[in-house]
């Protein structure tokens, strides 16, 4: 047992070493996770990874805690879909810039029953108004997402603070946009959701697309250094090497050509 | 769900046709979880059979703690060994973050806890059965322990299965501490989260099918080597 132990523990250390090694050479992004489950970074990636050879990894999670997460200094970039927080995340000091990346929409989904009645509306607000109004069935990620704050602003625009339902018709799933969709295709519920994570979504159900074309429901991605004065591990030439790569001519371009069933999910517009 | 059949087939011959990207993640999953249960065995042994052994106040109390970490929640170990190896805690230097050391770290501690309950059990047991003979050797507690292990070997393997079984279906604190990296730190639990996610549910559900058999088959490898144990042991005797 003792000679096993050593075994594992030389191997253990094998392992550390191993991934050691590689060190130099990658970068931690904390991303969302629409830019990974429609397949975007996967698809942009390798392109920058073989101009340079750095290796980029990807943790794909809610903008909140990929937010929080950079606060800790656990990540070198920081790419991610709410202007405001992103901003506050630059003055407080724990990122160096910010700089607009790409764009998309928000669209509000539904069953396509739609009890509501608020399909073929472009009013964001009219619309979370009928649901409310009609009590029917809405899934709310609740995890201080980037989708998230913005389903919370348009409720804030409407007026109401639909959280005093939770539990009755506004149900809080506390998950992901992934998740959050696989419950409300079970439950036939309203769900706001970025167009990109929709598009490539595998299990719709009967929902459909209600209401769109809203100019509120527009949706900013961002990306930002973290600050390497904050956090003495930060990979701050790698990082910057990426985001001047993604802003420049062939991120850009990248982005731009990222196409799913013949639809483009992301419209580049760095400065 | 439409075309569930089709998407399933379509996992099945991923794995048959040996898909590298596939073939990746589950030799990934084999290993973090492989040599999680290396060192916890090498941990929860010796602590097991200690307390199997020893007599101490407060020895009813560690026993009863020690049964309930095994049910310590994975998300809560996935937190803390985050808030260890972030950049901003203790071991923040090492640098271990997102990468499979710390889900091995992570297994490491929600199977130790299982590894040395179960051996406690058993070695509690056979110690009770040899006391008169161990007595009469004048063999003292503590030196009794490597015997005990090794008479208590074939048992002993169940408590490594059941901290397999715990290690490789994992999904709460590997997420959080590997971050599901692609290529990196993804594995089939991670794997089957993420498809879920994106709405694939018969590729997710193909996949957990693998999982399922990779557990039979590691667990049929283990009762294979410890019948054949077994009849040597018989033939020796």
């Amino acid at each position: 047992m003792i000679r096993g132990f050593i075994g594992a523990l030389s191997v253990t250390l094998g392992l550390m070493a191993g991934t050691a090694s590689a060190e130099e050479a990658f970068i931690v992004v904390q991303s969302t996770t629409s830019t990974q489950n429609s397949g975007l970074l996967d698809y942009i990636l390798p392109g920058f990874e073989a101009e340079t050879g750095i290796d980029v990894r990807v943790v794909a999670v809610g903008t909140g805690q990929a937010i929080r997460n950079a606060v800790n200094g656990d990540g070198d970039v920081l790419l991610v879909h709410s202007k405001a927080a992103e901003e506050q995340f630059v003055a407080d000091g724990w990122g160096v810039e910010r700089f607009d990346v790409m764009y998309n929409d928000f669209v509000l989904v539904g069953p396509q029953s739609d009890p509501a009645g608020v399909k073929g509306g472009s009013d964001i607000v009219a619309a979370l108004t009928a649901v409310a109004g009609s009590e029917v069935p809405f899934a709310s990620r609740g995890d201080d997402s980037g989708t998230h704050k913005a389903e919370m602003r348009h409720w804030n625009a409407a007026g109401i603070d639909p959280t005093g339902a939770s539990g009755t018709w506004y149900r809080e799933t506390g998950s992901g946009m992934g998740a959050t969709l696989n419950v409300a295709s079970g439950m036939g519920a309203y769900v706001l959701t970025d167009r990109a994570t929709w598009l490539s979504f595998g299990n719709r159900g009967d929902l459909e697309v209600l209401v769109e074309g809203d100019p509120r429901l527009f949706n900013q991605y961002g990306v930002i250094l973290v600050n390497p004065e904050k956090h003495t591990g930060v990979r701050a030439a790698a990082g910057q090497r990426f985001i001047d790569w993604l802003t420049g001519p062939d991120g850009q371009a990248a982005i731009e050509s990222y196409m799913l069933d013949g639809q483009q999910l992301f419209f580049p517009n760095a400065k | 769900m439409q075309g569930f059949a089709s998407e399933f087939n379509q996992a099945l011959s991923l794995i048959l046709q040996g898909d590298a990207e596939l073939w990746a993640i589950v030799l990934l999953s084999l290993r973090v979880s492989l040599f999680a249960v290396l060192i916890s065995a090498a941990i929860g042994m010796p602590v097991g059979a200690a307390l199997a052994v020893a007599r101490f106040p407060g020895r009813r109390m560690l026993i009863i703690l020690l049964n309930a970490l095994m049910g310590l929640p994975p998300v809560v170990v996935g937190l803390l060994v985050y808030l260890m190896l972030s950049r901003s805690g203790p071991l923040g230097v090492l640098e271990l973050l997102y990468t499979p050391t710390a889900m091995i770290i992570a297994q490491v501690v929600l199977v130790t806890p299982i590894v040395a309950a179960l051996t406690r059990q058993v070695v509690e047991m056979l110690a009770e059965e040899y006391a008169e003979q161990l007595r009469s050797l004048g063999v003292s507690q503590m030196a009794s322990v490597p015997v005990l292990l090794w008479d208590a070997r074939l048992a002993l393997m169940t408590a490594l299965l059941a901290g397999f079984g715990r290690a490789i279906a994992e999904v709460g604190a590997v997420i959080i501490v590997g971050g599901n990296i692609n290529h990196v730190t993804r594995v089939m639990t991670t794997t089957i989260a993420l498809e879920t996610s994106k709405g694939n549910l018969a590729l997710a559900l193909a996949l957990g099918a693998i999982l399922i058999g990779i557990a039979i088959a590691v667990n049929a490898m283990v009762s294979s080597l410890t019948l054949r144990a077994e009849r040597e042991g018989l033939r020796h005797a």
